[in-house]
């Protein structure tokens, strides 16, 4: 068949396989976050590429120290706690001091976190200058894994497949499975009653708007194995998580993590047949096309008004 | 102080750059004497007495920033080091900086505003193949001269720009030459962002792969700006098994292009690849262990083992501090001043017209690529080096061409 | 004579003693003030900024008074830009000042790119006419397009928004991919003649800036004329309480349709005098980062305001150009917070202060006293809730 081997052929059906796997969980990792704050709580949040930045240039000064201090083997889970605590931190106090003013203005809330966004975008040039950094990885995360010679599967794709599942699972025991998501999910159904009964909604708001940002945070620690970390990182992510969120239909996480799969199926497969930078434009049109038709999004549900 | 013994005098200063400095100083105020304003200056360039205004316009902001804020470091080393000299004719360069901020038409309203409002006498400037060809008009209509840096797609010549990086052909045709010798390559996949420079570099190399080399092309791949999944690309690659990848990817995509082809297994232990966008200031998003054992086709590397490179280096490092990396573009970039202050000494004048008419032919010895000539296309010609990377970022030259004559429209490769 | 003058003055489209007061200043600033005050130089900068005025009057009458925000404006302000940059790059492209391509006769980068034809679709640009109505007509069909998509089946808020931004990604990808056809990511560069007409001398750049000071006017008045007829009351009624409008019996998704229709035609106006103006057109202005830029022009001007608009472009982008040469890297943080306070502190922009304080100032205080305040300038502008497709 076109001159492949039987054996190239099958190899190369398993590592595609993979590859869009691999695609499936980066993009629900970026979107997870997002997920969770445009979907429960109805805001647009333009900086979370941001927010992923902050969660980057954390991993990467961890692993500054881990290189003085020799302990580069396992640093990485630090990373991604404190990436997660900054970008919630961050993300706490955004919500005080500027989203909780605009919740009845959903289009404002877009406006004013793309100002936000490039507030961040400066202070990471002022503070870690204009070039890329990068992060010094451990030596078990470098390279790939081999079932049989022929096939290689990327560590780092694993890698950041785990983690994937790990804060899917997080976030589905922390919303259906916890006081707090109890909290949550009440907020979103009727404000005035959850706060009739007791519940205090600016706090469950904040909480739910930190949550997204420290998830941000957890995803822009672990593309730092796969892709770049500079000023303007976040800006290479913001629109694809969009749109597997919106795709998905928001507020709900099945609607999420079927809409990453869709998508990272699709594209993965077009930019096989087609040129890379055609397949993308094409997933992009079915997914606007679809959207035309089906404007709620595969999943639909209830929005807070 | 006739022609000649101006000549005699810049050889010298020029030699001797650094050591000079006194000499220069007490020469240079003889020299200014030696021009007056009312002469060297007929046309109402900001050139007074005892200064020269010159621009510098590169993206201080924006996405562009991480590639051009080393170009601006190299430009305001280089003009320091002349002003520490005594400067052109006698005059201190006094710099005007303007920010690009990686959007095209700022630097046609910028370089607009250096050459009408600030009237400066030069501009080192621009990065982007975009970024040029908006100022451009800009400079011819205001008969104004750009001394631009980077490595580009070529197919351009205009007499208010003098290009101090390398055309596509200077950077492709040696290396490709190169790699098939040294690894006996028969088949190439050729890989690159998708827009006017990577689509030019590819259309050279594949008709010099299939018409010189007898080689095959067996892919040709583009990505779209900013894309960072590149799974399927490489399992396209894997299928297809070239002998060399030859790659030019840029910005944020090149650094996850090269963190997930090494995952995918394609290290530089089964797989060659020569790029052409690699310097060192892209080594520091990539990280030296994902780019060990590649190659990259550049005409400069910081390791270049030379008296006048470690000069360089050193004041580099000691202006912008011990991390600080010397890519390709930032060594072009540090030509541009020291190519003008030549150009103004040849013409003995900083009116525009005569310094563009002076500069042609003239050698520079002592740039730390190494000697350099200005053709009268106002393109260098250059050598090419093959560099191959190190863990620790930096990269060993295995080769370095003889001289290249640039040739920005090239017959047969168009 | 009198009652003639008081008629006009009364009338819709200006607006009353009020309305006729903000056009009067605009004008005179416009037409007299910065010609006069300001060197061919900076008047050309003007020039460009007001060509970015276009997108920010379309935008108040999609945004501050339709309720509909579109982040893909730079789509429209892109193909009419495009368009006249296709004319002139033709008319740039003829066989002697070519006559070293492989193909002498088409523009150069079609010739980088082996084409050795003129594509069919550059054809029509070949004529004046035909171009101008392209520019009209084009950005107008594809917003009926992606209106009509849309709006029919009652997607709004902030998943239009969404929308039109992916559009505008996809529109950009393609624009620099296809460079053969379009230029690709240098775009359309080295425009210098319009029929033969230089315009890049100081006598044409003249010339070009009144002509898009007029059209701007014609823009406003455009708009005035729509917001102020019955059409304009339901547009804000739709974009305060959209269900009441359609309980009401009227077809919501019509008027979207032609309010965006139009506001695609004002800002395509404006992308093809930024083209005669500026000498070239890029992708760079059909992507996500202009369009939303375009957004904060209105929002600063006063989202609801289409004279507000104007001002708010004017003083952003003099603001973009002033610390962008002072002071390089704080202007982002200005920036971003531009977008901040004015979102949370001045959500009605310039025109709301203006609206505030004027009136404290003696003798603008006769002018606006006895005047209700028109349409445009008095709804609250503020959006309600409009979080869903179905609102």
């Amino acid at each position: 068949m076109f001159g492949y081997s039987i054996a190239d052929i099958s190899n190369i059906v398993v590592m595609q396989g993979f590859s869009g796997l691999s695609m499936f969980t980066v993009l629900l990792l970026m979107a997870l976050g997002l997920a969770i704050i445009f979907g429960q709580m109805g805001v647009i949040n333009m900086a979370h590429g941001e927010f992923m930045a902050i969660g980057a240039y954390t991993t990467v000064m961890i692993s500054k120290v881990a290189v003085t201090y020799g302990f580069v083997s396992y640093y990485f889970v630090f990373a991604i706690l404190i990436a997660f605590i900054l970008a919630f931190a961050a993300g706490y106090f955004v919500e005080f001091i500027m989203i909780r003013h605009l919740y009845k203005r959903p289009l404002d809330t877009l406006l004013a976190t793309w100002g936000l966004s490039l507030v961040m975008q400066q202070i990471f040039r002022s503070t870690f200058g204009a070039k890329e950094v990068s992060a010094e990885l451990p030596e078990w995360m470098l390279g790939s894994f081999n079932p049989t010679p022929d096939i290689d599967i990327p560590i780092n794709g694993v890698f950041v497949m785990v983690l994937a599942m790990v804060v899917t699972a997080g976030v589905y025991l922390f919303m259906f499975r916890s006081r707090w998501g109890l909290r949550v999910r009440a907020t979103v159904q009727n404000r005035v009653m959850a706060g009739a009964v007791g519940i205090n909604t600016q706090k469950v708001d904040r909480v739910t708007f930190a949550l997204g940002c420290g998830i941000a945070g957890i995803a822009g620690a672990a593309f730092t194995t796969i892709a770049s970390t500079g000023p303007t990182t976040g800006t290479l992510y913001i629109v694809d998580s969009f749109m597997v969120v919106v795709f998905g239909g928001a507020a709900s996480l099945m609607g999420t993590i079927a809409s990453a799969f869709g998508i990272a199926q699709a594209q993965s497969i077009l930019q096989f047949f087609m040129s890379s930078s055609m397949g993308k434009v094409s997933t992009l049109l079915v997914i606007v096309g679809i959207l035309m038709l089906k404007p709620e999004g595969l999943f639909a549900s209830k929005l807070r008004k | 102080m006739s022609t000649l013994n101006r000549r005699s005098f810049m050889k010298v200063s020029g030699a001797l750059v650094g050591a000079l400095l006194t000499a220069g100083i007490i020469s240079n105020h003889a020299l200014a004497a030696d021009f007056p304003t009312s002469k060297v200056n007929t046309t109402g360039l900001a050139v007074t007495d005892t200064t020269v205004k010159v621009g510098i316009l590169h993206s201080a902001t924006g996405t562009m920033a991480i590639s051009e804020t080393g170009s601006i470091q190299a430009e305001k080393l280089a003009i320091d080091q002349i002003n520490a000299m005594g400067g052109i004719l006698g005059r201190k360069i006094e710099v005007i900086q303007e920010d690009g901020a990686s959007d095209w038409p700022t630097f046609a309203e910028k370089s607009k505003k250096l050459l009408v409002k600030d009237k400066v006498a030069a501009v080192m400037g621009c990065w982007t193949s975009a970024s040029r060809k908006a100022a451009l008009p800009v400079f011819e209509k205001e008969n104004g001269l750009l001394f631009y840096p980077t490595f580009y797609e070529g197919l351009e010549q205009s007499k208010n720009v003098f290009y101090t990086g390398q055309e596509a052909t200077q950077q492709i045709l040696a290396g490709l030459d190169w790699i098939q010798k040294e690894k006996n390559a028969k088949s190439f996949y050729l890989i690159g962002s998708d827009y006017i420079w990577p689509r030019t570099s590819m259309k050279i190399a594949r008709k010099h792969i299939e018409n010189k080399l007898g080689g095959k092309v067996v892919g040709e791949e583009y990505i779209a700006l900013g894309d960072t999944q590149f799974g399927s690309v490489i399992n396209k690659i894997k299928l297809k098994k070239p002998d060399v990848i030859y790659a030019a990817v840029v910005g944020g995509s090149n650094v996850a292009w090269f963190k997930q082809l090494n995952a995918a297994g394609l290290n530089s232990s089964k797989q060659t690849m020569l790029t052409i966008s690699v310097t060192e200031d892209e080594v520091l998003g990539i990280g030296g262990e994902n780019l060990a054992g590649f190659y990259s086709a550049m005409k400069y590397f910081q390791s270049i083992d030379t008296p006048e490179n470690k000069k360089f280096v050193a004041e580099f490092k000691k202006k912008w501090g011990p991390s600080s990396v010397i890519g390709d573009v930032t060594q072009a970039a540090y030509l541009g001043p020291w190519l003008y202050k030549a150009a103004v000494e040849r013409a003995g004048s900083f009116d525009v017209d005569k310094v563009q008419a002076a500069l042609p032919g003239y050698v520079f010895k002592d740039a730390p690529e190494g000697s350099v000539t200005v053709e009268a296309n106002h393109h260098l010609t250059t050598k090419l080096r093959i560099g191959k990377w190190k863990k620790d970022g930096q990269a060993d030259v295995v080769y370095t061409s003889g001289y290249i004559k640039p040739d920005p429209f090239p017959k047969g490769y168009q | 004579m009198n009652t003639m003058l008081k008629k006009i003055v009364s009338s819709n489209l200006i607006g009353g003693k009020q309305g006729a007061f903000g056009l009067a200043m605009l004008a005179a600033l416009i037409f007299i003030i910065l010609p006069v005050g300001v060197d061919i130089f900076r008047l050309n900068l003007v020039g460009k900024y007001l060509t970015y005025a276009f997108v920010a009057v379309s935008l108040v009458l999609l945004w501050g008074n339709g309720g509909i925000l579109s982040l893909g404006q730079g789509i429209f302000f892109g193909l009419g830009g495009y368009g006249m940059a296709m004319f002139m790059k033709l008319e740039a492209s003829d066989p002697i000042s070519t006559k070293i391509q492989t193909t002498p006769g088409i523009p150069d980068f079609m010739d980088w790119n082996q084409l050795t034809a003129i594509p069919w679709f550059w054809e029509p640009f070949n004529s004046l006419t035909l171009t101008i109505i392209a520019i009209l007509v084009i950005p107008a069909a594809f917003a009926y397009l992606i209106g009509f998509a849309m709006f029919k089946r009652r997607v709004g808020g902030v998943y239009f928004a969404i929308i039109t931004q992916a559009i505008a990604l996809i529109l950009s990808i393609l624009i620099v991919g296809q460079q053969g056809l379009t230029g690709g990511v240098n775009g359309i560069t080295d425009l210098k003649t319009v029929l033969g007409w230089d315009t890049r001398t100081d006598t044409a750049k003249y010339i070009l800036y009144y002509l898009n000071g007029i059209l701007l006017f014609g823009s406003i008045f455009l708009s005035r004329y729509i917001l102020s007829s019955k059409f304009g009351m339901l547009l804000l009624a739709m974009r305060d309480k959209e269900e009441r409008v359609r309980f009401s019996g009227y077809d919501v998704s019509d008027f979207k349709i032609f309010i965006f229709c139009v506001a695609a035609m004002i800002s395509a106006v404006g992308g093809a005098m930024f083209t005669l103006q500026v000498g070239f057109m890029s992708p760079s202005f059909v992507g996500i980062v202009p369009s939303i830029e375009m957004v904060i022009f209105a929002a600063v001007g006063g989202r609801a305001s289409l004279i507000g608009a104007v001002y708010g472009t004017l003083l952003v982008n003099y603001g973009k150009t002033f610390f962008s040469e002072t002071y390089p890297e704080l202007w982002l943080f200005l920036m971003g917070g531009l977008f901040m306070a004015v979102v949370m502190f001045f959500p009605n922009g310039i025109a709301g202060l203006w609206d505030k304080y004027a009136r404290k100032i003696k003798f603008l205080n006769k002018i606006y006293e006895d005047e209700k305040p028109v349409a445009e300038t008095s709804a609250t502008p503020v959006n309600a809730e409009e979080i869903g497709a179905k609102a």
